[in-house]
């Protein structure tokens, strides 16, 4: 999936999350958590001031929730403490891409289960 | 009682004694000001190389201000005058009072009489930054050699300092190196000290 396919999709689910928070008949909604589908799971986690972390897995996969809770940790370190980076650009930071491909390898995911 | 073991007040604030300072400090906090300080200095400069010496600039102040500090709260007022005393000064006492360790190692040049090198596995200030693959060979450690010119400067041992990544077999990212050259006039008075 190239950086178009990745913007496309990040945006549509942008959209369908700020829909959802609108419609929810539960008061104080904070928007989609957790979308299951036949093929796919979408596990979506949203930060503070707004940002939306979402992953695409297997349906079932078990520890999504600390697994996007790890990867805003690796946000908040190699992302916004690095001076090249612009605010809301696609994110081109060499060791956020080396520690992600770290915590998505299998036995990371399962340390992670706390 | 109240008052007992309170402070001496100082009429003067100089004559206040020097506070041993805290201790510790927030890495993040740390992280977030230099990142503010790159990012300012990008906005002020044209190319690369005006960026490298301005950080290095910055660190000059802090390097003869830490050297003043440190002479009197680790040393007792005492001065160095041989290369190697100064050279393990900035490797141990001053890396370990800024960073948190000694620096990993320190190596004197094969090639060149006048050439010594620290090694740091990863400088406490790049840790958190990725340098773009357009920026080249900037190295964000320039800050760090702005302090170890500006200690090695206030000591009497003028020097050329500069930061360099080191690929090394088997590791992603690379090491850092400081590579400290001293001027002439260094070299002819340690040749006369030794003898």
């Amino acid at each position: 999936m190239d950086t178009n396919d990745s913007l496309r999709v990040a945006s549509l689910w942008h959209s369908m999350h700020a829909i959802s928070q609108q419609l929810s008949p539960v008061n104080g909604c904070s928007g989609i958590e957790l979308l299951e589908a036949d093929t796919f799971d979408l596990h979506c986690f949203q930060s503070l001031p707004g940002t939306k972390f979402f992953v695409v897995c297997e349906p079932g996969t078990p520890h999504m929730e600390s697994l996007l809770r790890y990867i805003y940790e690796l946000y908040t370190d190699y992302v916004l403490k690095n001076p090249f980076y612009e605010i809301e650009m696609p994110i081109r930071c060499e060791l956020f891409d080396i520690n992600l491909t770290q915590a998505v390898q299998s036995d990371r995911v399962a340390l992670l289960g706390r | 009682m109240i008052g007992v073991g309170k402070m001496k007040q100082y009429s003067n604030v100089l004559d206040k004694p020097l506070s041993k300072g805290k201790q510790e400090v927030s890495l993040t906090a740390f992280a977030f000001l230099f990142s503010e300080l790159v990012q300012y200095n990008q906005t002020q400069v044209d190319n690369i190389a005006e960026l490298e010496r301005r950080l290095e600039d910055a660190g000059y102040a802090v390097g003869s201000r830490v050297l003043e500090l440190l002479c009197n709260r680790e040393k007792g007022n005492r001065r160095e005058t041989r290369l190697l005393g100064i050279l393990s000064f900035v490797h141990s006492t001053v890396w370990k009072v800024l960073f948190g360790k000694v620096a990993d190692s320190l190596e004197k040049g094969t090639e060149h009489e006048d050439e010594y090198m620290i090694s740091e596995k990863e400088l406490l200030v790049n840790r958190f930054i990725s340098i773009p693959k357009d920026m080249g060979t900037f190295n964000c450690g320039a800050f760090v050699a702005g302090i170890v010119k500006g200690v090695l400067d206030n000591a009497g041992f003028p020097a050329v300092v500069t930061a360099h990544f080191v690929p090394i077999e088997g590791q992603q990212r690379p090491r850092t190196t400081i590579l400290i050259k001293f001027a002439d006039e260094v070299l002819k008075r340690e040749a006369r000290l030794s003898q």
